[in-house]
């Protein structure tokens, strides 16, 4: 009973969703992408394009990591997925948007044969798990070079943008048309039964339970769900970059991500759309700096270690760590 | 001259002390006092504070308020795991047997305090003490049974050759003739050693039975202090408080 | 039969390092309830500082030993000046901090030395000499046993002989009543860390040569391999570390000789996905019992 009580309490404390729609905000985002396309000089509009990619992913691992509990380091890898099967695709058949909804479904499918066995897991396990896909996946690709090429990976054959526009406004269009869609169906899912399962799991399984929450069922859906947006957001990349190769999917690929969702406050969108920006705008100050110090070591480098030492501040900051960071009005229970 | 009054000069002096868990406290204004070589039983309902108490005097909760000193030493501020060195042993609720490990090693655990191992003496005292575990030196802790623990969990605390021992519930769970049986140790170990003990207790009449003194903790004040023999023949006291 | 002979010795004597590196993580998993993921860079650190050493002096043995006993400072850091705030409420606190300190790490050893690999030379020969005809066993091989042997002995001693050992355990199973009992836990917990740094360091000096070369990211595999390692004998079991390393390296060896390098890293990930779900609850319910 008591067990019962404490699950209403926590939902309690969750925030009743505000009252501007999600469709509203994602046509008012639409507006403003568009907006700066046409005002930002290519390489800009080339980040931004990029920022878009990457929030789809970051969203998806909000949903996974911030509302259902779930820890994965294997969204690299997932985006790996993504982009490969858009290359093949791309390289047999050139048809950009097919291509991405394959990608997505591969990815889907994939990301629900990992989320089986991640609901089975818990803790330093699942992350382990995962930490193993996303160091071990990349090695595929040098098992089946055939197919995919080792080390070289492979080139993504795109036609060029139609009629006048130029290559990274277009680039623009397509990432954050799909990041805009991703977040526009994970903000109504999270809002309906979906995402009170997602909370009630992630706050006490036992609780779910007994609430006749399906436990799996919800972990792997979430799993599956955002390792749909790490299809989309690998594809995207994949047409970014014109090419896939693993080491454009390293481990340090995974970890950004998690730094992403952390900094931007585990939980909501709009902190995944903060950490999508920093994802793009840190290593770009990091490389300016870099490049007045005219020092190659420090290129990438100092990205890495900012994002090191913000991760584990915040971490150490937040008293509680993630689940303060998760529920930001909860106070902590006191033992008796 | 007993008078079941503190005298100001014991071993353990606590004075105003207030305690608990975060902004709530759970003790108000305690005043305790308990001699060398006495043995002092802290009687009341549950969640009557006593265990806070307990642990407040060993630092395992902070004091709010008061002061707690210890031979003429003021215990704020010491740190938990000093308090050995001090004197004082605390047999936590729930007994505190490191299940993992064996008896033996349980044991060795009381004297390890000593950096010297020439000075940590040996175990053969405790074992004739508690002659049900040296039969069993090496089982380990989770393989004993609700007597064995608590016998090991005070062999242990006494290993350590204290001045002073809390004792919090040592018949929880127990059969009574165990109960009586562990009880007797300690006042045996009092008349022969000088062990002052304070001693928290549900079952009254036992604790009673060997103490010197009674505290009665009321919602974390104390509601009366007698001889231990005067309160057990207080019979208003032992309704309101004592419920039998 | 020689070729199975030959993978054998081979996949014990990496299987030896992976049980040097799961006992790394075994010793911080009962001391603290910690996966440390940044064991593998914590390795590499420590083993660039090594060969450092090594490369200016021309002494691969002083090398080793400032290896070593970086390990043994690292560990300790890491515990006094991170882990120990971190909430452990949930484990996956811990979990972040050690992969936020697994960037810091990479990051600060590429700003230093670049992200190109450098050679990480052999103290001995890796050439197999050959027992009756057989070509088996090299020098090196040999010296990668001697080391983990000595590591496994001489923490069994301690754990199983000393006062500190002692100590070590109860403040790990029990931390409030072994502070009753005078137990320093903190300490305790700082010496545990430290230990299994420099056994992680240790075992990261010997799969270096045996790899491609010092890389800031050189230990991913390793510790992935070790990790399963742990998981395949338990996490909370030393000598399921050591039998569970042996386990891996002869799995790695066997299918990298049969089928081909590129596909040993699936076979881990297979082996450890296999365990992780055959034992589902059976791998955890001892840590649940315990800390209930």
């Amino acid at each position: 009973m008591t067990i019962l009580q404490d699950a209403t309490k926590t939902k309690d404390h969750q925030k009743s969703p505000p009252k501007s729609t999600p469709l509203l905000l994602v046509i008012a985002g639409a507006i403003i992408v568009v907006a700066l396309t046409y005002v930002l000089p290519p390489f800009r509009n080339y980040q931004l394009a990029t920022i878009g990619a990457y929030f789809c992913v970051t969203a998806g691992l909000t949903v996974l990591t911030g509302l259902n509990g779930q820890l994965s380091l294997g969204h690299g890898a997932l985006m790996a997925t993504g982009a490969y099967t858009l290359a093949l695709w791309q390289n047999k058949f050139d048809l950009l948007l097919p291509g991405i909804a394959l990608a997505v479904l591969v990815t889907t499918v994939v990301g629900g044969i990992i989320g089986l066995a991640a609901a089975r897991l818990r803790g330093p396990y699942l992350a382990g798990l995962t930490l193993a896909v996303a160091v071990v996946v990349p090695s595929i690709t040098s098992t089946f070079d055939k197919t995919f090429n080792s080390d070289q990976g492979l080139s993504v054959a795109l036609d060029p943008p139609p009629g006048v526009i130029p290559v990274e406004q277009w680039q623009a269009w397509l990432c954050w048309a799909g990041a805009l869609l991703t977040v526009l169906v994970l903000a109504y899912l999270v809002r309906g039964r979906f995402g009170r399962d997602l909370r009630a799991v992630r706050d006490d399984e036992t609780a779910a339970k007994l609430a006749g929450v399906g436990v799996a069922r919800t972990q792997v859906m979430a799993f599956v769900v955002s390792a749909a947006c790490a299809g989309l957001a690998g594809a995207l990349f994949a047409v970014l970059a014109q090419s896939v190769s693993p080491g454009a999917f390293p481990l340090t690929l995974s970890l950004f991500l998690l730094m992403a969702i952390v900094i931007g406050g585990l939980g909501r969108l709009t902190g995944a759309l903060i950490g999508a920006v920093l994802l793009v705008a840190l290593p770009s100050v990091a490389q300016s700096i870099a490049e007045d110090a005219g020092s190659q070591h420090l290129e990438g480098n100092l990205a890495l270690t900012f994002f090191g030492v913000v991760l584990v501040l915040v971490m150490l900051a937040a008293p509680g760590g993630l689940a303060a960071l998760k529920f930001p009005r909860r106070s902590r229970r006191q033992k008796g | 001259m007993t008078t079941g009054r503190p005298q100001g000069t014991g071993l353990l002096e606590v004075d105003g002390l207030t305690a608990g868990y975060g902004a709530a406290p759970v003790l108000h204004d305690v005043d305790l006092t308990v001699g060398a070589g006495r043995i002092v039983a802290v009687l009341g309902a549950n969640g009557a504070g006593k265990t806070t108490l307990l642990r407040t005097i060993s630092g395992l909760l902070p004091a709010a308020a008061g002061r707690i000193t210890f031979d003429g030493v003021d215990l704020r501020g010491v740190k938990v795991e000093r308090m050995v060195r001090h004197g004082i042993a605390h047999v936590p609720e729930g007994r505190g047997v490191v299940t993992e490990l064996t008896v033996d090693e349980n044991l060795r655990l009381g004297n390890l305090w000593r950096r010297r191992p020439k000075k940590r003496g040996g175990l053969d005292e405790i074992y004739d003490l508690f002659p049900a575990l040296a039969g069993r030196k090496n089982h380990l802790g989770h393989q004993l049974s609700g007597g064995e623990r608590q016998m090991l969990a005070i062999g242990r605390a006494l290993a350590a050759r204290p001045r002073l021992l809390l004792l919090d519930e040592p018949s929880l769970g127990l059969a009574p003739k165990l109960t009586a049986q562990i009880l007797g140790l300690l006042r045996d170990l009092r008349d022969r050693t000088g062990l002052a003990v304070l001693l928290v207790e549900q079952n009254v009449r036992s604790a009673l039975s060997i103490a010197d003194e009674g505290v009665v903790l009321n919602l974390g004040r104390i509601a009366a202090r007698e001889r231990a023999d005067k309160l057990a023949g207080d019979a208003d006291l032992r309704h309101a408080y004592l419920g039998f | 039969m020689d070729r199975f002979l030959y993978l054998t010795f081979d996949g014990l004597s990496r299987g030896a390092v992976y049980a040097a590196f799961a006992l790394a993580l075994v010793l911080i998993w009962r001391a603290a309830r910690i996966v440390n993921f940044a064991q593998g860079a914590m390795a590499v650190a420590t083993a660039y500082a090594g060969y450092s050493v090594a490369d200016a002096t021309g002494s691969y043995w002083l090398g080793f030993l400032v290896a070593v006993t970086g390990g043994l400072v690292l560990g300790a850091v890491v515990e006094r000046v991170v882990m120990r705030f971190v909430d452990h409420s949930s484990p996956l606190n811990g979990v972040v901090v050690a992969l936020g300190l697994v960037l810091i790490i990479q990051g600060v050893l590429g700003m230093i030395y670049g992200d190109g690999y450098r050679p990480a030379p052999a103290p001995f020969s890796r050439d197999a000499f050959e027992i009756g005809g057989i070509a088996i066993l090299s020098r090196y091989d040999l010296f990668v046993f001697a080391a983990v042997g000595a590591v496994v002995v001489l923490l069994t001693l301690l754990f199983t002989r000393t006062a500190t050992g002692l100590r070590m355990r109860a403040a790990a199973f029990a931390p409030d009543v072994s502070r009753l009992l005078g137990v320093p836990v903190g300490g305790m917990l700082t010496l545990g860390w430290a230990l299994a740094a420099a056994v992680g360091s240790l075992a990261g000096m010997l799969v270096l040569p045996t790899e491609l070369g010092l890389h800031p990211n050189a230990m991913d595999l390793l510790f992935v391999s070790a990790f399963t390692a742990a998981v395949v004998g338990g996490l909370d079991s030393p000598v399921g570390a050591v039998v569970g390393g042996l386990v891996v390296g002869l799995l790695l060896a066997y299918v990298g000789g049969y089928l081909g390098a590129t596909v040993a890293p699936m076979a881990v990930l297979v082996l450890l996905v296999v365990v992780l779900l055959g034992r589902p609850d059976g791998l955890f319910a001892r840590a649940k019992a315990r800390t209930a």
